[in-house]
């Protein structure tokens, strides 16, 4: 068969362009978004290597001298440091107590957003291609939650579950993952109707590979912007959580109980123990937020071209 | 155009290579529980089933091209989908060679393959062209991860593609590109049928051309059935053996393609045939479209007795009471009309 | 034909994307007169509906009119400001879409939506609007209008809401309609039914139309004269007979030489080799020129449009030598 056709195409593009490079490519055309990624990132890198550059260890409590007790940002303590944010009312170097939090905080925060991803996908993917009845039962189990506000849900499971990093976690999973069913359900319904899964149901291909192969891949996107979004309110929520007294116990101070420490503090003009991790955790939240805000923006499929 | 039958075809049963008989497709209501309750409670809820197949039976020879037409909604892309396995028929079967198609809801047979309308969707955006081709050849044991290169090429060759293009996504694509790739995908499952769903009619008029050559490639060559669906008409007639004519979930018509388009049988046929618009070549020849009258009534409801009866200029008390059936108008020619002959 | 109500000349839209300058519409010109019918025709990506777009001041950044004149009845419309457009936009130029639900709102009834068409541009009664509203849905051949006008548009067939629309259009006596793809999802027999009717009611109202459409048929069995558009530019017009039995440009002879209707059926068809050339930063010259057989050295520069009678082609080797006058 002579056909004309069979030419490399002038003026294509020459190269494969993957859509997950396509997409960060179509990320990086933001500064502003991409200004929060590089905060995204440093915050992360910074509570990553916390013990590394924090001047003091927070948690060695034999370190600590009541003598440097609220003192002011540029104080020079007993340590021979300036404490360039000042410290808390134990004494403890606020930086260093600040990155360590950082370092909690983002560590509930991811777990619980992952967790909650994967718990939340299974479901939602399930319900999409199951159909019928058992997508009537789990999606009527998802909405009733729905219309729960998750902080009262985090409230009573952490009451009832008791202090702890896993405790809290779990709380925080229940609370959310019901986001991720949702978003979970809407992507793969939306995909399993289209003709790309209606010609694999043709080849045939196995219903295994259909979900994993093919509407998985295609539903993350809009899984990762709800990931985002709901890492950075699993934050929130725990920040809330352990500033009300019920979330970690007091030996891990996440962000959310630094704040709480200091606002007692508040009327007497030591305002810096509060402050200073409160604002950390305004950047955290605010950065991951502009991240999938945009993120968002680049996937709507209708603000393509 | 006449194609040769494939050699060593004794075996073949009395029907026809592709045989669907009886086939309907319904198509309930979605009620939730409230729907439900609210219906016992007397509010207004649909309860009626679209009945989009009504009883179809067809028997195609192999290696012949059957061309299916229609409007919207005639059920023509329900019937395709029932063909190659996609959807369950609510009753009756398909076979393809003796071998049902489907059995408990899940597609068995291979040897049937479709083709989409809209090149853009039915291609999964995240894969490269090569393993989109690759998948089900994989999948199916018809070649190997050591010999997949060589087997994805030849059927993208096959397909009027250059083989070289196999690393890349298919929004790299323009639309007739994207419409080939889709073909070498089905290619290379080694199909006997070919089920195509309007695979031309989202392509600009040069581009689909392309693709009409192309299927005429795959007919001379590889002596593929093809079912070919399409509401173009003159893109049926020029592809197809024989033509059947759907109205309502039903067919009303069928033939051999230049016996239906030049001699039709049915008052439906004939009215579509009229409203097909001509190249005006003549400045003295202005053309009046003979439309149907009025529109086509809801699947739901559909008329009593003949379904065309509403817009039928034949239309008689008869047409009201009686449905009438498929019946032999001609050697080889069908049509469902009283008054057909 | 009567003076032209509606002139287009050198007409150039461009959009400026973040990958560069694509030119839609690259210095476009032609007229309608009165209750002609023009038929506007391409392939996707040809430019045919920015066109259609330009000619009532629709066009979205990124892409703008950057040059070019578009008068209707003598007045300039290119640079009106867009409440001056807005004035006129519905009574004195109109356009209807390929999707009716374009222009209908989902959650008004069809009396609604034509009242408030009305009252953009007149002052009525509502008694006075509706039986204005009513006529003209008699008009486009929708039965019992009065009693259809509390219905909703979900409650219409595709055809009825393209007719609805289409009478939204009609309700100021527009001078000019422009109808992008109207009938292109709409099944043939109701096709077949809107064309009758669009001809015959250009033919009572002396309503300009600009139809614009990728099939030659549909237009042919409508239109006066035929505007064929390649890579944002007119290369061939002319009467749509007289272009349709003696094309002149090789792109429009090679249109109709691939279409099926005029082979045998069962044999190859002709095809134009390769893809549509992206407007994107396009070389000088022939657009077609890649695609070309007849292509030379001459068409790496840019073909004029040369006239001669009411015939119209942009290339250096025209298949018929014109005829000069």
């Amino acid at each position: 068969m002579k056909d004309p056709a069979i030419k490399p195409l002038p003026g294509g593009a020459p190269k494969a362009v993957s859509p997950w490079r396509d997409l960060w490519w179509r990320f990086c055309e933001d500064r502003v978004a991409l200004f929060a990624f590089g905060v995204v990132v440093l915050l992360v890198l910074m509570a990553l290597f916390a013990p590394l550059i924090s001047p003091q260890n927070p948690y060695d409590l034999s370190g600590l001298s009541l003598r440097d007790a609220r003192r002011p940002p540029g104080f020079v303590g007993s340590g021979g440091y300036t404490h360039i944010l000042g410290t808390d009312a134990q004494g403890r170097d606020l930086l260093s107590a600040i990155l360590y939090g950082l370092r909690v905080s983002l560590q509930i925060g991811i777990t619980a957003g992952a967790v909650a991803l994967v718990i939340g996908t299974s479901i939602g993917i399930a319900a999409a291609y199951a159909r019928g009845f058992v997508e009537a039962i789990l999606m009527r189990i998802v909405d009733l939650q729905l219309s729960f506000p998750p902080i009262l849900l985090a409230l009573v499971l952490v009451a009832l579950l008791g202090q702890g990093q896993a405790q809290l976690v779990t709380a925080l999973v229940a609370a959310q993952y019901a986001y991720f069913a949702r978003t979970a359900f809407g992507a793969a319904s939306a995909e399993r109707s289209k003709d790309y899964v209606e010609a694999a149901a043709a080849t045939p291909l196995s219903a295994r590979r259909i979900v994993f192969r093919h509407i998985l891949p295609n539903a993350m996107p809009a899984l990762i912007v709800v990931a985002t979004v709901q890492i950075a309110y699993a934050i929130a929520l725990e920040a809330t959580l352990s500033f009300l007294g019920l979330g970690l116990p007091v030996t891990e101070p996440s962000l959310g109980m630094l704040i709480s420490n200091g606002v007692k503090y508040m009327m007497s003009g030591r305002t810096w123990i509060s402050v200073y991790p409160g604002i950390m955790l305004i950047i955290l939240i605010v950065a991951i937020n502009m991240v999938g805000d945009h993120l968002r923006d680049i996937l709507n499929p209708r603000l393509d071209k | 155009m006449s194609l040769p039958a494939k050699s060593g075809d004794a075996s073949q049963s009395p029907h026809g290579f592709v045989h669907v008989r009886n086939v309907h497709k319904h198509f309930g209501p979605k009620l939730t529980l409230g729907d439900r309750i609210a219906a016992t409670l007397g509010a207004r809820v649909e309860t009626r089933s679209v009945r989009a197949v009504d009883g179809v039976s067809l028997d195609i020879v192999r290696g012949e091209t059957l061309g299916l037409v229609g409007e919207s909604g005639c059920g023509k892309s329900t019937l395709g989908r029932m063909v190659a396995g996609i959807l369950t028929p609510s009753s009756g079967d398909v076979a393809v060679d003796g071998a049902p198609v489907m059995a408990d809801g899940r597609k068995i047979d291979t040897r049937v393959q479709m083709i989409f309308q809209d090149p853009f969707a039915s291609l999964d955006p995240r894969m490269r062209v090569g393993d989109i081709i690759a998948e089900g050849p994989l999948a199916h044991g018809l070649t190997s991860k050591s010999e997949q290169a060589g087997y994805v090429a030849g059927y993208l060759e096959r397909a009027g593609l250059d083989a070289s293009l196999v690393r890349r996504f298919p929004h790299q694509f323009s639309g007739g590109q994207r419409q080939r790739i889709a073909i070498a995908r089905a290619l290379a499952m080694q199909p006997e049928v070919l089920v195509c769903d309007e695979p031309v009619a989202s392509l600009d008029v040069s581009i689909q051309a392309q693709i009409i050559n192309l299927f005429l490639a795959l007919q001379r060559d590889l002596g593929l059935t093809l079912i070919f669906i399409s509401h173009d008409l003159s893109v049926v007639r020029h592809l197809s053996d024989r033509v059947a004519v759907m109205y309502l979930g039903r067919i009303v018509e069928e033939g051999p393609a230049e016996q239906v388009y030049a001699t039709p049988a049915h008052p439906y046929t004939k009215g579509l045939l009229a409203s097909v618009p001509r190249l005006v070549l003549d400045e003295a020849d202005l053309v009046t479209l003979d439309a149907i009258e009025g529109e086509i009534p809801s699947p739901l409801s559909p008329p009593a007795g003949c379904n065309f009866n509403p817009r039928c200029p034949l239309a008689q008390e008869r047409c009201v009471r009686d449905d009438p059936e498929l019946r032999q108008v001609r050697s080889g020619h069908l049509a469902a009309c009283h008054f057909a002959e | 034909m009567s003076a032209p109500i509606l002139e287009v000349s050198d007409l150039t839209t461009h959009f400026f994307t973040r990958a560069g300058v694509v030119k839609a519409v690259d210095g476009v010109s032609f007229s309608v007169g009165a209750g002609e019918i023009v038929g506007l025709v391409g392939e996707s990506g040809s430019g045919k509906s920015v066109t259609g777009f330009s000619l009532m001041g629709l066009v979205d950044p990124p892409g703008r009119i950057v040059s070019g004149s578009v008068k209707l009845d003598g007045e300039e419309l290119v640079g009106l400001s867009w409440d001056q457009l807005r004035a006129l936009r519905g009574s004195h130029i109109a356009m209807v879409f390929q999707d009716p639900m374009a222009t209908l709102n989902p959650v008004l009834t069809i009396g609604t939506q034509m009242r408030l068409a009305i009252s953009a541009h007149d002052k009525t009664s509502r008694r006075a609007a509706d039986a204005r509203a009513a006529d003209v849905l008699t008009r486009v051949g929708i039965p019992e209008a009065r009693s259809r006008l509390g219905a909703y548009p979900h409650e219409f067939s595709g055809g009825m809401r393209q007719r609805v629309a289409i009478a939204i259009a009609l309700l100021h006596g527009s001078q000019v309609l422009v109808a992008d793809e109207p009938t292109t999802a709409l099944d043939v027999s109701i096709q077949a039914q809107i064309l009758t009717e669009m001809r015959d009611l250009a033919a009572e109202t002396g309503t300009a139309l600009v139809w614009i459409s990728h099939d030659l048929a549909t237009v042919s069995t409508l239109a006066d004269r035929l505007l064929v558009m390649y890579a944002g530019r007119i290369v061939e017009q002319g009467p749509v007979a007289s272009v349709l039995r003696d094309p002149h440009h090789p792109y429009t002879a090679g249109l109709l030489r691939s279409l099926p209707a005029t082979a045998k059926p069962g044999e190859d068809l002709f095809q134009i080799p390769g893809t549509t050339p992206s407007l994107l930063d396009p070389p000088p010259g022939c657009p077609f020129r890649p695609r070309c057989e007849h292509a030379s050295e001459l068409c790496t520069a840019d073909p004029p449009l040369e006239m001669s009678r009411d015939r119209g082609v942009r290339c250096f080797h025209p298949l018929r030598e014109m005829v000069s006058v």
